[in-house]
């Protein structure tokens, strides 16, 4: 149960984070909806995204000014990693939302909607590493 | 202060948290992250107790929120005002969850690495912008 601490922490932040944003300007702090705000900046009710992406930005240099580390461990495949963001940032603009706005805010608002499309992004994630694993690992 | 002010550093500082949420979870590893998703062979649960943990807490506070007309800050909730499971959201979610079983990325984790400048997450973030337009070209403004 110990070796669980870092992620109950973390997830814990998350939600706090989450229910900060609600409740303090009324807003679902969904990933998607932030990337696609970066595109719709001529509207002036967007802007809080931005404040939002450079809170979440600068998360990364604090937490190793804090003397702390972060391991990122990605495939060095450009193809993979291309049409892996191709295909996310698609995915997530027309089913508006991520693991975030409808993992953590959908599900915790009690969405169906968003309880629907969390399974289907899961079972899909789980079925593309399965798949993977078979064809030999390419990563 | 007023809200004018506060708005913006509510928005700053759930940002920050957030990441930082993301990156003491480990959720922000793509390793971690596939291994999560690699239920069938060398399954690492752990990234569970982040959505367990996160949605309780975010589910306490916005029940209590139905307490409130407006938030803190602002003049109005603005809760997503779509319902309807259909083809666009299926497919949505299945695209998604593809792209993101090939490399364990998705949007917020790629962001919070963004100035950690690992080239495989630089070439995974232009993509994700430029699926994100394509998107929209194609199928027309954010619902």
């Amino acid at each position: 149960m110990n070796e669980f601490i870092p992620e109950l922490i973390g997830g814990t932040l998350i939600g706090l984070a989450a229910s900060l944003l609600w409740l303090g300007i009324g807003r679902i702090s969904g990933m998607t909806g932030v990337l696609s705000s970066l595109f719709l900046l001529r509207e002036k009710q967007r802007y809080w995204a931005l404040w939002f992406l450079a809170g979440l930005v600068l998360a990364y240099p604090l937490y190793l000014a804090l003397g702390y580390s972060a391991a990122i461990v990605v495939t060095n495949n450009t193809l993979l990693l291309g049409s892996a963001g191709l295909l996310v940032g698609f995915g997530t603009y027309i089913g508006n939302g991520c693991t975030s706005g409808h993992g953590v805010c959908g599900m915790g608002r009690l969405s169906l909607r968003s309880a629907v499309a969390t399974v289907t992004f899961m079972v899909a994630g789980v079925a593309t590493v399965a798949v993977m694993n078979l064809a030999g690992g390419i990563l | 202060m007023n809200a004018r002010l506060l708005g913006p550093l509510v928005a700053l500082a759930s940002g920050l948290i957030f990441g930082l949420g993301l990156l003491i979870s480990g959720m922000n590893n793509p390793a971690k992250v596939r291994a999560f998703l690699d239920v069938f062979a060398a399954w690492d649960p752990s990234l569970i107790a982040v959505m367990g943990s996160a949605i309780p807490v975010f589910a306490l506070f916005f029940y209590f929120s139905k307490r409130r007309k407006t938030p803190f800050c602002a003049t109005a909730f603005h809760e997503p005002k779509l319902t309807r499971i259909d083809l666009r959201l299926l497919a949505g979610a299945l695209l998604f969850g593809i792209g993101w079983g090939l490399v364990g990325l998705c949007p917020g984790p790629a962001l919070v690495n963004l100035l950690a400048f690992e080239p495989g997450v630089l070439i995974f973030v232009l993509a994700l912008l430029a699926g994100n337009r394509i998107a929209h070209w194609l199928v027309g403004p954010v619902r």
